[in-house]
């Protein structure tokens, strides 16, 4: 079984993203960019289940600009064994990403697409869910165990409630939530091996789609800013601020 | 114009967050109707046709329902959104399960988690983990959307009396089924409803040590969160996790114990009215945020709260 595993270009979750004078959008220029934390998981996942032998083929692929084969060289070298790079720049809507994908899944036919549960950019969550409906596979979304079974795969899922386990008919969409595992770091051997694994390029228009959006970003703000507030000196001078003062308990 | 809410239910009663998506649907304008997809749910279906402003219920009481897989849903909900011009549900996990896969079913995009309508057609969503605010734009002919609950108030509860109107099942699709839940049980409020917080971080230690916010929670009528390197340590569960990827929360009153205030936890917290911060580092980021700031070990102060409580 081939496993698909959508890699995302984002800015570093470490980094306190700045919004542009002209409101226009935040400020990318030399800001870190990497792996989307989520699709670290989706690729640490996808190696697993190779290592298992339940996968034989990791396929990591990326939509974006042509630097985000950084991000698919990072996937090769923790493990992947090919990358293909959808390239296309500017903002790209979830659902032309799930179009995108499934026109990747119509020729490679993997058993399992794995993805992150989110973009910490867009903060979107909803790729995955777009690709079950357009492949009419099902989904096993928020994922903390995955456990592939003959023909079927249980998926836990992190819910508001608790954990809920669904059984997906293959092949699925699996999005990962933060515990299914906790990703390995490339080593530099396994980074120079990278450099000579496959990572072929194509475009939206190879693949048959048409790059469109119905929504536009009129303008982007910082949010609210809170003020700090004053330190106290101890648990009474507290009480006595929420008693009288914030009028909160 | 008329606009859809999708319930968020559990058969046998109605989930908060629908009250709130209500509020979102009245603000862009139109009727509004509310989805009710289960098993056995006339009664989540009833307390729907009680809110305030609601025009009509639609009921689709089916076995493929019971456990809101989105494979047998997500089709019915697409059928009946056809007819409407903005298909709504909640920003919980089941609203995020869903939607998505209704937008891609009607070829169109969603607009993630709005916390503000500025008109019919435009928007306002955090991105960047709160760092930024969009203001979107959607010229799509069905408008789907999940929305924040923190960012509208609730619909009073009682006040309608919507009609109630049973729509036809689809097929289960026969890919998924349901296998089995691990549900959190508690007495104390819910957490993203709540009007106090107590979350504890890393700095709590374990999981035994959450038994002192878990005290001082029920003192104040609190609910209990977490930071998510608390929920990964497994001091508690994942449905505690507060921040960016977890729960939003918007209480009257949130303390923060043991916490730093990495960017993904303010992201969740950060519209709380009254912060407090209990951290033995007096640079933790969390006090830049936070109206009451303790530096102390918080195995000394939290007992003491509790006792001035
Ligand atoms: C993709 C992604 C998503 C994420 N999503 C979330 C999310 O949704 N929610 C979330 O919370 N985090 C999230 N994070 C993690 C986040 O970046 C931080 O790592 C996390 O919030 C840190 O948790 P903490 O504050 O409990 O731990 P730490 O940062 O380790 O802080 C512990 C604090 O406890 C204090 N402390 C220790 N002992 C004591 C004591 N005895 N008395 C008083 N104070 C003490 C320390 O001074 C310290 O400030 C996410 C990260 C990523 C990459
Ligand atoms: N441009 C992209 N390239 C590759 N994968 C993507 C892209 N956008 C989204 N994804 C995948 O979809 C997941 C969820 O993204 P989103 O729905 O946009 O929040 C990400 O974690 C990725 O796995």
């Amino acid at each position: 079984m081939k496993i698909l595993v959508a890699v995302k270009r984002v800015v570093d979750h470490n980094v306190k993203v700045r919004v542009k004078a002209d409101n226009t959008g935040v400020e990318l220029a030399n800001v870190k960019m990497s792996m989307n934390p989520f699709c670290e998981i989706g690729v640490e996942e996808a190696i697993r289940l190779k290592e298992k032998g339940v996968a034989s083929e990791v396929i990591a692929v990326s939509v974006g600009p042509s630097a985000a084969q950084e991000q698919l060289r990072t996937a090769l070298a923790l493990g992947a064994d090919r990358a293909i790079l959808v390239e296309q720049d500017g903002d790209i809507s979830s659902l032309t990403v799930a179009k995108l994908l499934k026109a990747l899944v119509d020729k490679e036919q993997p058993g399992l697409v794995m993805l992150g549960k989110q973009a910490i950019d867009t903060d979107n969550n909803q790729t995955g869910q777009m690709l079950g409906a357009l492949t009419g596979y099902a989904q096993g979304t928020f994922a903390s165990k995955v456990e592939v079974d003959g023909d079927k795969v249980n998926v836990t899922r992190e819910i508001d409630g608790g954990l809920q386990t669904v059984a997906l008919k293959l092949p699925a969409i699996v999005t990962t939530d933060l515990r299914l595992n906790e990703p390995r770091y490339a080593k530099l051997p396994d980074i120079m091996k990278a450099k000579k694994k496959p990572l072929d390029t194509v475009t939206p228009a190879d693949l048959g789609v048409t790059v469109a959006s119905t929504l536009t970003t009129l303008k982007v703000e910082a949010p609210a800013q809170r003020s700090a507030g004053i330190k106290v000196a101890d648990v009474a001078t507290l009480v006595e601020k929420l008693k009288n003062e914030a009028k909160v308990i | 114009m008329a606009i859809l809410v999708i319930a968020e239910h559990s058969n046998a009663a109605l989930g908060a967050a629908t009250l709130n998506t209500v509020t979102a649907a009245k603000a862009i304008g139109g009727d509004v109707h509310v989805l009710v997809a289960g098993a056995g749910c006339a009664a989540a279906a009833e307390a729907a046709a009680k809110i305030d402003g609601v025009a009509k219920v639609l009921v689709a009481d089916d076995a493929a329902y019971a456990h809101q897989l989105p494979e047998n849903v997500a089709p019915l909900v697409a059928e009946q959104g056809k007819s409407y011009s903005h298909v709504l549900a909640p920003a919980t996990t089941t609203g995020k399960n869903l939607l998505p896969r209704v937008a891609a079913l009607l070829d169109t995009d969603q607009i993630s988690e709005i916390i503000a309508v500025e008109s019919a057609d435009t928007f306002k969503r955090p991105i960047y983990a709160g760092n930024a605010i969009a203001t979107v734009q959607s010229s799509a002919a069905i408008k789907v959307i999940t929305v924040r609950g923190t960012g509208f108030d609730a619909a009073a509860a009682e006040g309608g009396s919507a009609a109630i109107e049973n729509i036809a099942a689809g097929a289960d699709a026969g890919i998924s089924s349901f296998v089995g839940e691990e549900l959190a049980k508690s007495d104390r409020p819910d957490l993203t409803s709540a009007r106090v917080v107590v979350s504890g971080g890393r700095g709590m230690g374990n999981g035994d040590n959450f038994e002192m916010l878990y005290k001082l929670a029920d003192k104040l009528g609190a609910a209990v969160g977490a930071s998510r390197a608390a929920v990964d340590a497994g001091f508690v569960p994942n449905d505690l996790q507060v921040g960016q990827t977890g729960k939003i929360v918007a209480p009257d009153l949130y303390i923060a114990v043991g916490i730093s205030g990495a960017i993904q936890h303010l992201a969740g917290m950060s519209g709380s009215k009254v912060i407090v911060a209990i951290n033995k580092d007096e640079d933790a980021p969390i006090f830049q945020v936070a109206d009451y700031g303790l530096v102390a070990d918080l195995f000394e102060v939290v007992p003491q709260l509790d006792a001035a409580l």
